[in-house]
């Protein structure tokens, strides 16, 4: 008996610590683990809301993706710069406009950030920007439809990657020239050596105008710069609305292996614009007019189409002669994330290579402008002394900073690519408070309105660039992983890891109220201009003009009308113009033709979308629907009869068992 | 004894350490998702959307004339059903088709006991697929949900269905409803 107990009692011991660390009394100074009450602060129950929407950059996509936080379902992808075979983005004859540049069609870009549109420097959830790096382009997507609404190419300029940022009352997105490059536009010889950077190439940066009311975009005006490598950029508020900050690599004006021959001085420069002024300028002609070519593309929601234009002109500043508009900062180490704090007097510099992290003033910037206190020119470009405008430094951080968000409480949080971390400071002490690893190699990060004068804080995201174990492999190609983070402590809490589609740079988050009650569900028939729209089955038709045969097509549960289609020859161009009669929230009807060289199309409610088709052959080929709409979604299908060149077959078409009406031919 | 005693001490002493540090880290906040999409376990028809063109279920229930056949859709468990995409043809009896009843047939079917009847008898209202007047012809012949089939007729533009005439029709999103003058009854 004895010895039972003894052994009862050793199991006991053993089990001691077993009880301590069971899950959910797991000892808080484990930083890396995650909380017990993890799950119950990220689980969002069936049928409940999540709190924020994530609006997310797609990276090589091309696209928009749209989480919801904190639980990290993927709720959207939005199609913006590259085609969606999905549902028809870029393909159908309405969408084919919006992609089209100077280059002529570009179905793909390169997306990078996001920034949400604000009124007095806070979300006001009407419009979600985002920048195409690689064709300069800059896309506006309305949070209304979720779709994309504009695309606005930015000329004189060549890689779009300090953008799409904003000014406090969205008065202008922003675009700068990542790549340097002798400009083209109609004054200039482009045709020079490559080893000519430093006398031939150039940087623009770009104001994009936005409409306040219905959003549209236009190239105002351009600032003309000495060749370097602009990065990111963020608007002034508060005290500092009138400035725009971007960073700047790449002073050295290398052209090539930049890995090394860009990262040769101690300092580079972020760069201080006065907009203001700037506008004061164009408004006095100032500005020189630059003869261009880019295109600006515009989606209607009435006649659910895009139409692309060509423009033809820009107003370019020049510093050289304008001296109060431009001034460099020096920064530490190839800066890349240059962010502003919620008062809009701190303007922190992340040098990717730099052991600091250095935390300008703007008081003191005004001071050393008006005290010309000044250590030299770039270019002509007056460049201001460091000590003067700083307000401290944040040493040794960690390593390899790149972005920072705030919380609204007087804290800054960083992210280390190289340390893969978030460090949480005080940005009036210049202290590290806290941090927490991310898995792995953090790029972006966000706060919900971490970027805005109002933060809603509760969470930090990480936007990792590279997964590895996280989640179950998938061979040599992985989904990007991201992390959220409570930071409604005074630590940061790792709650929760969701994969993310395409690879995520920047991202923003926003309150569900803000936007969930504004959502459209369905687009009024009434409303609906498009030229070929059947706004009831009696308008349905089919006619011919010339090789063209265009039908303009009704759906509705569960049939298309017409669907039985005849009299298409050899050498026919088919428009197949669908419009959903529906109007019934979460009914999309899709359109598919066998052979179709380009996608299905998906319609929504009260929509007209339009495929073409170019038979290949002789034959019947069926058309169906391909979203399951309803019970007889599997019967919502028809034939169209593809005869020979020439043949007599005649143009006809029907629904139902009645006679055909014979097509009209114009 | 002595040891046993011990042992359950240390055992207790476990189990309330265990216990207050768990309570230590319980109390935090609750998810914090804000708004519910509607009650928890409501289907279809709990969706709360007042934009959408009416569906079969909100044609009937704002018709004052189809109040009956409305509580008679919910006793038989039908509202979520015929909320759903469809296509549905519901032909639909007024409350004066149900007063045509023999007296106490109403009260009885409404009986949870004959909650299978009922269902039955609604069913046989339900097709799934839009029939639209200028679709139907005299003697069409028209499977219906509960497996029965109805006979529609049409004489002199008029229409009918098993010999109940089709007084109006009123477009649905997810269908069209045909209201009818009689109730139509199972063969």
């Amino acid at each position: 008996m004895k010895i039972r107990h003894i052994f009862l009692l050793t199991v006991a011991v053993l089990m001691l610590p077993a009880l301590l660390f069971t899950p959910g009394c797991k000892p808080k100074n484990i930083s890396s683990a995650v909380e017990g009450d993890a799950a119950q602060k990220v689980y969002v129950a069936p049928g409940k809301y999540d709190e924020f929407y994530n609006i997310v950059s797609g990276g090589f996509n091309g696209q928009v993706a749209v989480y919801g936080i904190p639980s990290g379902r993927l709720l959207r992808i939005v199609p913006v710069f590259s085609q969606f075979a999905e549902n028809g983005w870029g393909y159908s004859e309405e969408t084919k406009p919006m992609l089209n540049t100077s280059h002529g069609f570009v179905p793909w870009d390169d997306s990078h950030h996001i920034a949400l549109s604000t009124t007095n420097g806070e979300h006001d959830g009407r419009w979600a920007f985002v920048n195409g790096n690689n064709t300069p382009r800059i896309a506006r997507i309305n949070l209304k439809t979720f779709r994309t609404e504009e695309i606005i190419e930015i000329p004189n300029s060549s890689g779009n990657h300090s953008s799409p940022f904003l000014t406090e009352n969205s008065e202008y997105a922003v675009a700068g020239t990542r790549f340097s490059y002798p400009m083209d536009d109609g004054d200039s010889d482009p045709d020079v050596a490559i080893n000519t950077y430093k006398q031939n190439f150039k940087g623009t940066v770009s104001f994009i105008g936005i409409n306040p009311e219905s959003g549209e975009m236009k190239v105002s005006f351009q600032v003309l710069l000495p060749g370097v490598n602009f990065d990111l950029s963020r608007g002034g508020r508060g005290p500092s609305r009138d400035w725009f900050f971007f960073s700047c690599y790449n002073t050295e004006q290398a052209n090539t292996l930049l890995e090394v021959n860009a990262s040769q001085k101690d300092k580079d420069f972020i760069m201080a614009l006065n907009w203001k002024k700037c506008e004061e300028y164009v408004k006095a002609g100032k500005g020189k007019k630059s003869k261009v070519r880019y295109a600006h593309n515009v989606y209607s929601d009435k006649t659910h189409t895009g139409t692309s234009t060509i423009e033809t002109e820009t107003i370019v500043l020049d510093p050289k002669e304008l001296k109060d508009i431009v001034y460099f900062m020096p920064c530490p180490k190839s800066p890349h994330g240059c962010d502003v704090d919620p008062s809009g007097e701190y303007i922190c510099g992340s040098g990717k290579l730099a052991a600091v992290i250095p935390v300008f003033s703007f008081q003191k910037i005004q001071k050393a402008i008006a005290d010309k206190n000044f250590e030299g020119t770039f270019d002509d470009i007056p460049v201001l002394k460091y000590d003067a405008v700083l307000h401290g430094e944040v040493k040794k951080p960690g390593l390899g900073p790149l972005h920072t968000e705030f919380d609204g409480k007087g804290f800054a949080y960083t992210s280390f690519f190289v340390s893969s971390e978030i460090v949480k400071w005080n940005i009036e002490k210049l202290e590290v408070v806290d941090r927490v690893p991310t898995y792995y190699s953090i790029g972006h990060l966000s706060i919900p309105g971490g970027p805005t004068r109002k933060p809603h804080g509760k969470y930090v995201i990480a936007y990792n660039k590279i997964t590895k174990d996280r989640y179950l492999p998938t061979g040599p190609e992985l989904t990007q992983s991201a992390q959220l983070y409570d930071i409604s402590g005074d630590k940061m809490k790792l709650l929760l890891d969701f994969p993310t589609t395409g690879e995520p740079h920047y991202a923003e988050a926003i309150p569900a109220s803000l936007v969930a009650p504004k959502s459209v569900r369905f687009f009024k028939i009434e409303e609906n201009e498009h030229p070929y729209a059947a706004k009831g089955e009696k308008e349905a038709k089919v006619f011919r003009e010339g090789n063209k045969v265009h039908v303009n097509m009704t759906s509705i549960r569960s049939h298309f009308n017409p669907d039985n289609i005849e009299g298409v020859k050899m050498g026919d161009e088919v428009y197949f113009h669908v419009t959903n009669l529906e109007q019934d929230w979460d009914v999309p009807h899709g359109f598919a033709v066998k052979g179709a060289n380009n996608a299905e199309i998906l319609i929504m409610p009260g929509e007209t979308c339009t495929l073409k088709w170019v038979p290949d052959r002789v034959g019947v080929f069926p058309i169906y629907c391909t979203d399951f709409c309803s019970a007889l979604h599997q019967e919502m299908q028809g034939y169209v009869r593809v005869s020979p060149r020439g043949s007599s077959t005649p143009l006809t078409y029907s629904m139902g068992n009645k006679a055909a009406p014979t097509g009209a031919v114009k | 004894m002595k040891i046993n005693f011990l042992f359950r001490t240390i055992l207790g002493m476990l189990a309330l350490i265990a216990l207050t540090n768990c309570t230590n880290s319980a109390p935090e906040q609750q998810s914090s998702s804000s708004q519910a999409s509607a009650p928890a376990g409501a289907g279809q028809s709990a969706v709360q959307d007042n934009d959408s063109q009416k569906d079969v279920v909100k044609v009937a229930i704002s018709s004052p004339d189809h109040t009956t056949l409305v509580t008679a859709v919910k006793a038989a468990e039908l509202v979520d059903v015929l909320s759903n995409a469809g296509p549905f043809t519901v032909f639909a009896p007024t409350n004066a088709a149900f007063e045509k009843l023999p007296p106490g047939t109403v009260t009885d079917l409404l009986k949870p006991d004959k909650k299978a009847v009922l269902q039955d008898i609604l069913q046989y209202h339900v097709a799934v697929a839009v029939y639209k007047t200028e679709m139907l012809q005299d003697g069409q012949v028209i499977p219906m949900a509960n497996d029965g089939k109805v006979t529609i007729g049409v004489k002199d533009g008029k229409y009918t269905v098993n010999g109940a005439n089709i007084v109006a029709s009123v477009p649905a999103s997810n269908g069209i409803v045909h209201v009818i003058d009689a109730v139509l009854l199972p063969k």
